[in-house]
C-alpha cells in the first residue's frame, strides 16, 4: 500500500484524513506545517504528497514549488474552495491534482489511486522507443529525453504526453483528457488540463509561445504534432 | 389670467400621463416638442404684457396728440373766422352779385391756419368765394346748429377721404349788450385739414414703429427669464434621471436663493437620505451574505474531519450494541447530508456574491448529458433520452452537469418514471439559436400554486414532506447555473401529465467556430 505524507494544519482534518486513509491500508505520516512536512520527506520517502494549500508560515504553493525543484513526487492538493485562485497557482507550481474539502476517504483514495496507477502499455506491436523531432519517448522505461538530455516530468505531465503521443495528430477534448489522463469525470475542472499542458510545454517546447509538440485547437482541445 | 388658464389643461395632461405609467423616455421625447412648455408660456406672457403696455401707451398718446393737433387747428380757424365775419359789413337785404363775392373772397384770403372757401346763405341767396355757390361738404346738421346757436358752430367732416373743417357763423344784430337778433345771413367756411391729417398719420406710424421694436425687445428678457427658469428645471430633470438609473450620489449645484434653489436643496437632501438608506440596506445585505458564507466556511473544517471518519463509524457499527450502532449510523448519515447542505450553501453564497465563474468550454452537448447520466448510474430504463448528436455548444461542463443532474434527480425523486431528457436547438429570433434541454417526468405534475415558487430556496412543494433527500437548494442552484450561462429555465406541466423543466441556453456558434 502507498505511503502518503499528509501536510495539514487543522488537527481535526489531519486526524480524520489520517484515520480514514490508514483504515484503508495506507501508510500515512501527518505533518502540521510545511516545514516539518519537507523535513519528513527524506526520511519517510512517501509515494505521494497530500498537501493543504492554506498553511501557516510556508504555504502549500511554496511547499509544492520546493518539492518540484528536485523531485517528481506525485502531489495532490487539498483545498477549501475549487474556484479559488490558489488552485490555479498550485497547479502551475506543479501539483498533479486537487481535492476539495470536505471529502470522503473513498474520494481521496480514488484520487490517490488515479495519480499512482501504473501507466498501461500502449499495446503490442508498438516500438518501446519513439522519436519525434528532438524528443525521444521511451514507453517501456517511462523516460523522455530532449536532444539527448533527460526531461524530468511529473506523473500527470508524463501521462499526458504519453496519451497524446500515442495517437499523433489526433485531437483530444479537454473532457476526454480529464477522463483518460486524470481518471476524473467528464465534468471535472478543465483547468487541470490547461495547467498541465502549460507545465509540459515549459519543459519540452523550444518556444512556449508557438508550441510544436503539444498544439492547441481552439474550441476542440489538444493534439500531439504534426511536427 | 390667460397664463393661468393655459397652465390648467397642460398640468392635467401631464398627470394623466403619469397615471398611465408612461416610460421616462416617452416623457422626455414629449418635453422636447411640447407646444405649451414652460419656455413658450413664459415667452407668450412676456409678449402679452409688452404688447398690452405698448399698445395702450401708443393708443393713448396717439389720441391725445391727435386731439391737441386738431383742436388747435379748429380753434384758430373758428376764432379767426368769427373775427373776420364780424369785421365785415354786409348791407341787408343781401343782393347776389360781384360785390358780395368780392367781400367773401376778401374773407377767404384771410383764412387761418389754412385758406378756406367762404359761403354765404341768406334766404334764397347763395354765394361763395369759390366756383360753386353751394358747398357739398356742409351738412344739414351744421345748418340746423347755425340757426340754433348765434355764436357759431363747427363740424369735422370727411368727404371722399379728405378731412374738412366746416364752420357756420350766423350774422346777428346786437340789440343790447346781452341779446342779439339773427339777421338771416349765415356765413360758412370750409377748410381742408390735409396737413393735420398728414401729421396725425405720421403720429400713427410713429406709434406703431415704436411699439413693434418694443415687442421684439421684450422677447429678450422673456428668453432670459425662460432660460433662468428652464436651466435649473433641466438640471433637476437630468439629476432625477441619473438617480433613477442608480447613480445615487447625484447632486445638483444650488445657486441663488429663489424657489428653484430651494427645490434643488430639497432634492439634494432627499437624494442624500436615499443614498444613506440604500447604503445601509446594502451593508446589511452584504453582512447577511458574508455571514452565510462565513458560517458555511466555518462548518467545513469540522465537517472535513467528521466526513473522513464516517466510514470508520459505518464499518465498526456492526460490532456495537444495537442502540450505539443506530446512533453511530445516524451520525454518519447526517454528517453526509450536512456536508451536501454546506456545499450547496457555499455555492449559493458564491452566486449571491457574484463570485461564481463560468469556465466555458466547447463541448458535444449530447455526450455531456450522457456522461452526467452515466456518472449517476441512471442508465437503466428509468431515464429515456432523445439526444441528437452533433450539437456543440459553449458550456461550463461542471455547471451544466449540475443542472442536468439536479433536474433528473428531482424528477426521479418527486415525479414518476420514466424520466425523459430531450435535447434540441431552436431559432427564437433569426440568428440567435437557443439550446433547449427538456426534462420530463411521468408523475402527477407540479401543483399550480407551487409553480411560481418552485425555484425558491428551501421551498417544499409538498408540505407534508418536512425534509427531502436533497438540500432544498437544488433547483435554486440550477436556476443560478442556467442564468450564469445567460439562459432561462421554466417549470410547467405537460397536457398529457407530468412535470416538465425547460432549459434554454443561447448558442454562440459563430463565436466559437474558429
Amino acid at each position: 500500500m502507498p505511503r502518503v505524507l499528509l501536510i495539514e494544519d487543522d488537527p481535526s482534518v489531519r486526524e480524520g484524513v489520517e484515520l480514514g486513509l490508514r483504515r484503508r491500508g495506507h501508510d500515512v505520516r501527518a505533518a502540521a506545517t510545511g516545514e516539518t512536512g519537507l523535513a519528513a520527506l527524506a526520511e519517510f520517502r512517501p509515494d505521494l504528497l497530500l498537501l493543504d494549500l492554506m498553511l501557516p508560515g510556508m504555504n502549500g504553493v511554496q511547499v509544492c514549488r520546493q518539492v518540484r525543484e528536485h523531485s517528481q513526487l506525485p502531489i495532490i492538493m487539498l483545498t477549501a474552495r475549487s474556484d479559488d485562485f490558489d488552485v490555479v497557482i498550485g497547479l502551475e507550481a506543479g501539483a498533479d491534482d486537487y481535492i476539495v474539502k470536505p471529502a470522503r476517504p473513498e474520494v481521496i483514495e480514488a484520487r490517490i489511486r488515479a495519480v499512482l496507477r501504473r501507466i498501461e502499455d500502449s499495446g503490442p506491436g508498438r516500438p518501446a522507443i519513439e522519436v519525434y523531432g528532438e524528443l525521444t519517448i521511451d514507453r517501456g522505461g517511462l523516460t523522455v529525453t530532449k536532444a539527448g538530455r533527460p526531461v524530468a516530468l511529473a506523473p500527470s505531465e508524463l501521462r499526458l504526453l504519453l496519451h497524446l503521443s500515442a495517437a499523433p495528430e489526433q485531437v483530444f477534448s479537454r473532457q476526454q483528457l480529464l477522463e483518460h489522463v486524470w481518471d476524473h469525470s467528464y465534468h471535472a475542472d478543465a483547468r487541470l488540463v490547461d495547467a498541465c499542458v502549460a507545465r509540459l510545454r515549459g519543459k519540452i517546447e523550444d518556444e512556449v509561445g508557438s508550441p510544436r509538440y503539444v498544439q492547441t485547437l481552439r474550441g476542440f482541445g489538444y493534439r500531439f504534432g504534426p511536427l | 389670467m390667460t397664463i393661468g388658464l393655459r397652465i390648467g389643461p397642460a398640468r392635467r395632461r401631464k398627470d394623466a400621463g403619469q397615471e398611465a405609467g408612461q416610460g421616462a423616455a416617452a416623457t422626455d421625447n414629449r418635453s422636447r416638442i411640447r407646444a405649451f412648455g414652460l419656455r413658450t408660456r413664459l415667452l407668450l406672457a412676456f409678449l402679452l404684457v409688452a404688447g398690452v403696455s405698448a399698445g395702450t401707451t401708443s393708443a393713448l398718446t396717439y389720441r391725445e396728440a391727435r386731439t391737441a393737433l386738431l383742436e388747435t387747428a379748429q380753434d384758430t380757424a373758428v376764432t379767426s373766422f368769427r373775427d373776420h365775419a364780424q369785421q365785415t359789413a354786409f348791407s341787408l337785404p343781401l343782393q347776389r352779385g360781384a360785390a358780395l363775392e368780392d367781400v367773401l373772397r376778401d374773407i377767404a384770403r384771410k383764412g387761418k391756419p389754412h385758406p378756406w372757401v367762404v359761403f354765404a346763405e341768406y334766404g334764397s341767396v347763395r354765394a361763395s368765394s369759390g366756383e360753386n355757390p353751394v358747398s357739398t361738404v356742409i351738412t344739414p346738421e351744421l345748418r340746423r346748429a347755425a340757426r340754433a346757436n348765434p355764436h357759431g358752430s363747427f363740424e369735422r367732416v370727411v368727404k371722399d377721404g379728405v378731412p374738412y373743417l366746416t364752420i357756420a357763423m350766423p350774422m346777428v344784430f346786437k340789440t343790447s349788450p346781452y341779446s342779439v337778433l339773427p339777421s338771416g345771413l349765415v356765413l360758412y367756411a370750409v377748410m381742408r385739414l390735409t396737413d393735420e391729417q398728414v401729421n396725425v398719420d405720421a403720429l400713427l406710424v410713429a406709434a406703431r414703429n415704436g411699439a413693434l421694436p418694443g415687442l421684439a425687445v421684450a422677447l429678450v428678457p422673456g428668453l432670459i427669464a425662460a432660460r433662468s427658469v428652464l436651466r435649473p428645471v433641466r438640471k433637476l430633470h437630468e439629476a432625477a434621471r441619473s438617480m433613477g438609473s442608480g447613480r445615487l450620489d447625484t447632486r445638483i449645484p444650488v445657486r441663488g436663493s429663489d424657489e428653484l434653489a430651494d427645490l434643488a436643496r430639497t432634492f439634494n437632501e432627499s437624494a442624500g437620505q436615499l443614498e444613506r438608506s440604500v447604503r445601509e440596506l446594502r451593508e446589511a445585505e452584504e453582512r447577511a451574505r458574508r455571514f452565510a458564507s462565513d458560517v458555511s466556511h466555518e462548518l467545513r473544517t469540522p465537517l472535513a474531519g467528521m466526513l473522513a471518519v464516517t466510514e470508520v463509524l459505518d464499518e465498526d457499527a456492526d460490532g456495537l450494541d444495537a442502540d450505539t450502532a443506530r446512533a453511530v449510523r445516524l451520525v454518519s448519515a447526517e454528517t453526509g447530508k450536512l456536508a451536501v447542505l454546506v456545499e450547496d450553501l457555499m455555492e449559493i453564497s458564491r452566486f449571491d456574491a457574484r463570485a461564481a465563474e463560468l469556465n466555458a468550454d466547447e463541448v458535444d452537448v449530447a455526450e455531456t448529458i450522457r456522461k452526467t447520466l452515466q456518472n449517476r448510474r441512471w442508465t437503466d430504463d428509468r431515464v429515456r433520452t432523445d439526444l441528437p448528436d452533433g450539437i456543440r455548444a459553449r458550456l461550463d461542463p461542471r455547471r451544466f452537469d449540475v443542472v442536468i443532474a439536479n433536474l433528473v434527480g428531482n424528477a426521479l425523486r418527486h415525479g414518476g418514471t420514466p424520466v425523459t431528457v430531450r435535447l434540441r436547438t431552436e431559432e427564437r429570433t433569426p440568428g440567435t439559436a437557443v439550446l433547449i434541454t427538456e426534462v420530463m417526468d411521468s408523475g402527477p405534475g407540479i401543483r399550480p400554486e407551487s409553480l411560481p415558487h418552485i425555484f425558491d430556496r428551501f421551498y417544499k412543494a409538498d408540505a407534508a414532506r418536512t425534509r427531502s433527500a436533497g438540500s432544498g437548494l437544488g433547483l435554486a442552484i440550477t436556476l443560478e447555473n442556467v442564468r450564469l450561462h445567460g439562459g432561462t429555465i421554466r417549470a410547467g406541466n405537460r397536457p398529457e401529465g407530468g412535470a416538465v423543466f425547460t432549459v434554454g441556453i443561447p448558442l454562440h456558434a459563430e463565436e466559437t467556430g474558429g
